[in-house]
């Protein structure tokens, strides 16, 4: 299993470099393509969000709705990363540390969600909690909306992220190996204060990496979300269906203007992936 | 397929000290269970329970036929498309210094950060007509927006970053040593790249390729915005969603257990790729 | 008795680690588990530590069985071969933490650690981290973690592997000063015989899971006891004899046969310094070419060549080569004065024995 993405640290010159114009038009060619592919799409965010002034991007910003969906994707992220996290951190350990037979499908079964479409994710839960589902009438009888309703909308969003800080951890407490934990053990330390002490801040670059990732996805799922969302504005809508809602309003700006916000977390993920490379880099 | 704390007892290693064994295994086979296994058993257990002959059906008529093949073509010119520049940039990132290298590795991730309904909006918003990019291409004939070639855009960049992110770490350990043998030898870069490095990198490349393959194949919101829903824009996801919508629980299911037995299978593949890649990286 | 092991045996799987394996080492000493890889050495230390469970076979730490204690209460000092720093922790907070653990108070912690990164000259390293040390100041971080909390036994598991040759001389002189200062019992597992021959007060053999011999360094290079202690520590010369005629024979070399009857094999070894050379070829019994000389500092090491292509191997002072007047390609005699007879099966070994040959009288010796 292999960590989600990282940077390269410090490009490995080729050993017989390449004669100058194949080099800088391959160069050119790259920074060309993701000058059009990747940073104009950011850009044109922003462009839109502001192309009929300041006033239509303050209005579509300071309307209601658009604050009960920034709450709402503020408290799903807020559930499921914490504890996707704490899953994270309990699966690593007992799979880094320790060699046990399943170990392979357990890491296979950890990956399932990767390999499910978010729409077919919220199907899932639909048929768990829904009407008709396996736990709808137990829910009805108590008068629970898990559905339609935030509580689904956590579960889709958890289901989604499940693998992301597991995924980041697993390979660096691997890479570690067990020494410094046995070392704190032969200095009389007991399991937690073993991980508190040893383990945790050891990893803590690798575990905040995937939290960031974690997070990204949290606050940006669409189509599980979207499948178990009652689409209730003001009720049951993320900012990214927000953002659907207005743009199926044809709009031109307000779809734009709440899609910077969601543009800004990327931006700020991308800045603190960064920090945080440049961070672990610095104590290898 | 639920594994008791008893059961972990059993198979916990008793040479090793390191506590805390028991509790850890016992609390990520819970909790895996249900978050994710319980609500796919749902799926499984409510198929079951439908009629097959309506399952085959919904699963297999024309318009689910005709989703399915949208579905794999679009991702599959997606994560082609992907394995081409990925190479290319992965390639120039590691192998070359030039200013703003840093902020070009950093960018790669963009499609990771971002959300997917904001990238399909900005996205369809760049091709469109009257886009930066529109009033350029689309005189040219090329719409990037509200047609099939925006899917593929779409789901382009949604994979990006995966055939990039894999390919990196294998050219960075490439064994410089080989390359200059073969130079030795008297290989032109050209050959040496087609003999030598290549086939070095196909593991890495194609891992990229099913990653970014398989991310494109469940891929719904970005493909919502740039689709416009028009006629042979829709995708499998898409289809599940409208069939909800129309409270066709099994066409639903029909279509998702499709999509959920491919992608295992794809995940598979991909597993037992990344374990042959993993091999030959070390010698 | 300081640290015992009674009939201790270990398996991973189906690989049997230590097999019935028992040996005590005593208060104060400082001695050395040597053997070749995979011979069970480091699974020993492991299990002294805590850090293994042995299958079979009790473990006493100063009189107390530990068998079951858990290594968190054993109260040892363990020194890892990669020296296990932790990576996030000054120097200070490496040598603290067994301390911190033991809930010290800030003053005496501090004391303590002033104390050892003084005795181990670490004292400008101290706010560092460890992956700005070099390789011989992490040692010396992971000895002084390992002291700090004053454990009843120090555990070091192949400390000069990562060393360079050069400074590995001056390490194991380091090593035997500092055992000397603090007086602690000191087990160190090492696959380097000349390193336990010098730097061990005892030395505990181990080959394939058994203890092969336990003695100290005159003991165990004088007295083997069997083939493989005698061959792994020092330079052993081992011939293959067959009986004909009554008497064993290796090509040219003729040895009486012991009571072996045409036909049995036998094989015998011995040390360098037990064959003795000389530039007349008359002196001697067998003849040979000296075909090389390594020069090893104080003693030569002379390899001599038969007509049959077999080598043999010497060991001569450089006063008594020069005195000789000896030179590669020189054609020389030389005779084994004693050898041990080693039964196939690496049982017993045989004493050894002198050979009955009488030297031939120089030329005008009498006179």
């Amino acid at each position: 299993m292999k960590p989600l993405s990282r940077t390269t640290s410090r490009s490995a010159p080729a050993p017989l470099p390449s004669p100058p114009a194949v080099k800088w038009s391959l160069i050119a060619l790259a920074a060309i393509f993701l000058a059009i592919f990747l940073l104009l799409p950011l850009i044109n965010v922003f462009a839109q969000a502001f192309a009929r002034g300041w006033s239509p991007f303050w209005r579509a910003l300071s309307d209601p709705d658009t604050g009960s969906a920034v709450r709402l994707t503020l408290m799903v992220a807020a559930i499921s990363v914490p504890l996707n996290a704490v899953f994270g951190l309990t699966a690593a350990w007992a799979i880094a540390k320790f060699d046990f037979r399943g170990k392979a499908l357990l890491l296979t079964l950890i990956d399932l969600p990767f390999a499910i479409s978010p729409v077919v994710a919220g199907l899932l839960f639909v048929l768990l909690f829904g009407a008709n589902g396996w736990m709808g009438p137990w829910l009805e009888a108590h008068h629970l909306k898990v559905i339609f309703a935030p509580p689904g909308m956590v579960l889709a969003t958890l289901f989604v992220t499940f693998p992301y800080v597991a995924r980041e951890l697993i390979p660096v407490m691997h890479s570690q190996g067990r020494e410094q934990e046995e070392a704190a053990l032969t200095l009389g330390a007991g399991g937690w204060q073993t991980f508190w002490r040893v383990t945790l801040p050891s990893v803590k670059w690798g575990l905040f990496y995937g939290i960031i990732l974690c997070n990204a996805r949290a606050m940006g799922e669409f189509g599980a979300v979207w499948v178990v969302s009652g689409h209730i504005a003001g009720e049951t809508d993320t900012l990214p269906l927000r953002v659907d809602k207005l743009y199926n309003e044809f709009d031109p700006v307000a779809p734009f203007a709440v899609a910077t916000l969601l543009g800004l977390l990327a931006v700020a993920t991308m800045l603190l992936k960064a920090f945080l490379d440049w961070k672990g880099r610095r104590e290898l | 397929m639920t594994k008791s704390p008893a059961a972990a007892a059993e198979i916990a290693p008793p040479s090793n000290p390191l506590p805390g064994f028991n509790l850890t295994l016992g609390f990520s086979v819970v909790y895996l269970t249900l978050v994710v296994l319980v609500p796919i058993a749902a799926l499984a257990l409510k198929a079951l329970g439908l009629s097959w002959n309506d399952l085959w059906i919904l699963g297999t008529n024309q318009r689910a036929l005709a989703a399915y093949q949208f579905s794999l073509t679009a991702s599959l010119a997606a994560a082609f498309i992907n394995a081409l520049f990925g190479s290319l940039l992965a390639w120039v990132l590691v192998r070359y210094e030039f200013p703003g290298r840093r902020f070009f590795d950093g960018l790669i991730d963009f499609p990771f950060a971002l959300p997917t309904a904001v990238a399909g909006l900005t996205l369809a918003n760049l091709f469109s007509a009257h886009g930066w990019l529109g009033r350029f291409l689309v005189p040219l004939g090329i719409t990037g927006a509200y047609s099939r070639l925006g899917v593929v855009i779409a789901l382009t960049f949604v994979g990006l970053p995966f055939s990039v992110r894999t390919l990196q770490p294998v050219i960075e350990t490439l064994d410089v040593a080989v390359e200059e043998a073969a130079a030795c030898l008297g290989a032109g870069r050209a050959r040496t790249f087609a003999r030598v490095v290549g086939p070095t990198l196909l593991p890495a490349a194609l891992t990229g390729f099913g990653l970014s393959f398989a991310r494109a194949l469940g891929e719904y919101g970005s493909v919502v915005f740039i689709s416009g829903n028009l006629p042979g824009t829709e995708i499998a996801p898409t289809l599940i969603v409208i069939r909800l919508d129309q409270y066709d629980y099994t066409g639903a299911i029909a279509v998702a257990l499709v999509l959920m037995i491919f992608s295992f299978a794809l995940l598979l593949t991909l597993n037992t790729l990344q374990g042959w890649a993993a091999r030959i990286e070390e010698p | 008795m300081s640290i015992e092991l009674k009939n201790v045996s270990k398996s991973f799987g189906q690989v049997a680690a230590l097999r019935d394996v028992s040996f005590a080492v005593n208060e104060g000493e400082l001695a050395a588990l040597l053997g070749p890889s995979g011979s069970g050495k480091t699974t020993v230390l492991r299990l002294i530590a805590g850090l293994e469970t042995p299958d079979n076979g009790r473990l006493f730490v100063r009189g107390a069985e530990v068998s079951a204690v858990p290594v968190q209460r054993r109260n040892i000092g363990f020194v890892f071969q990669n020296y296990a720093l932790f990576r996030n922790m000054s120097v200070w907070g490496n040598i603290a933490f067994g301390l911190s653990i033991k809930k010290w108070r800030r003053p005496q912690i501090a004391a303590r650690v002033a104390e050892l990164a003084d005795f181990l000259d670490l004292h400008d390293q101290v706010r560092r981290y460890p992956h700005q040390l070099s390789g011989g100041q992490r040692q010396r971080v992971a000895i002084a973690r390992a002291l700090a909390p004053g454990p009843d036994v120090l555990l070091l598991d192949e400390p000069f592997a990562a060393v360079d040759a050069q400074i590995r001389q001056e390490l194991r002189q380091w090593l035997i000063r500092l055992h000397h200062e603090i007086k602690l019992t000191t087990i160190f597992v090492t696959h380097d015989q000349e390193e336990a021959m010098e730097v061990a007060d005892r030395i505990v053999v181990f080959s394939q899971g058994r203890l092969e011999r336990i003695g100290t360094p005159q003991e165990v290079y004088e007295k083997p006891h069997n083939e493989f202690v005698a061959r792994f520590v020092g330079v052993l010369n081992v011939l293959e004899l067959e009986v004909r005629d009554g008497l064993a024979r290796c090509n040219e070399l003729e040895f009486p046969a012991h009571g072996l009857a045409d036909g049995q094999k036998m094989r015998i070894g011995f040390r360098p310094y037990n064959v003795q050379v000389s530039p007349h070829p008359a002196v001697y019994p067998f003849r040979a070419l000296l075909r090389r000389t390594y020069f090893l500092g104080v003693m030569l090491r002379l390899e001599m060549e038969l007509p049959s292509g077999l080598v043999i191997r010497s060991r001569l002072s450089k006063e008594e080569y020069a005195r000789l007047g000896l030179a590669d390609g020189r054609e020389v005699s030389f005779q084994i004065r004693t050898y041990r007879i080693l039964s196939k099966e690496g049982g017993p070994l045989g004493d050894e024995v002198a050979t009955s040959y009488e030297t031939r009288p120089l030329l005008g010796e009498g006179i």
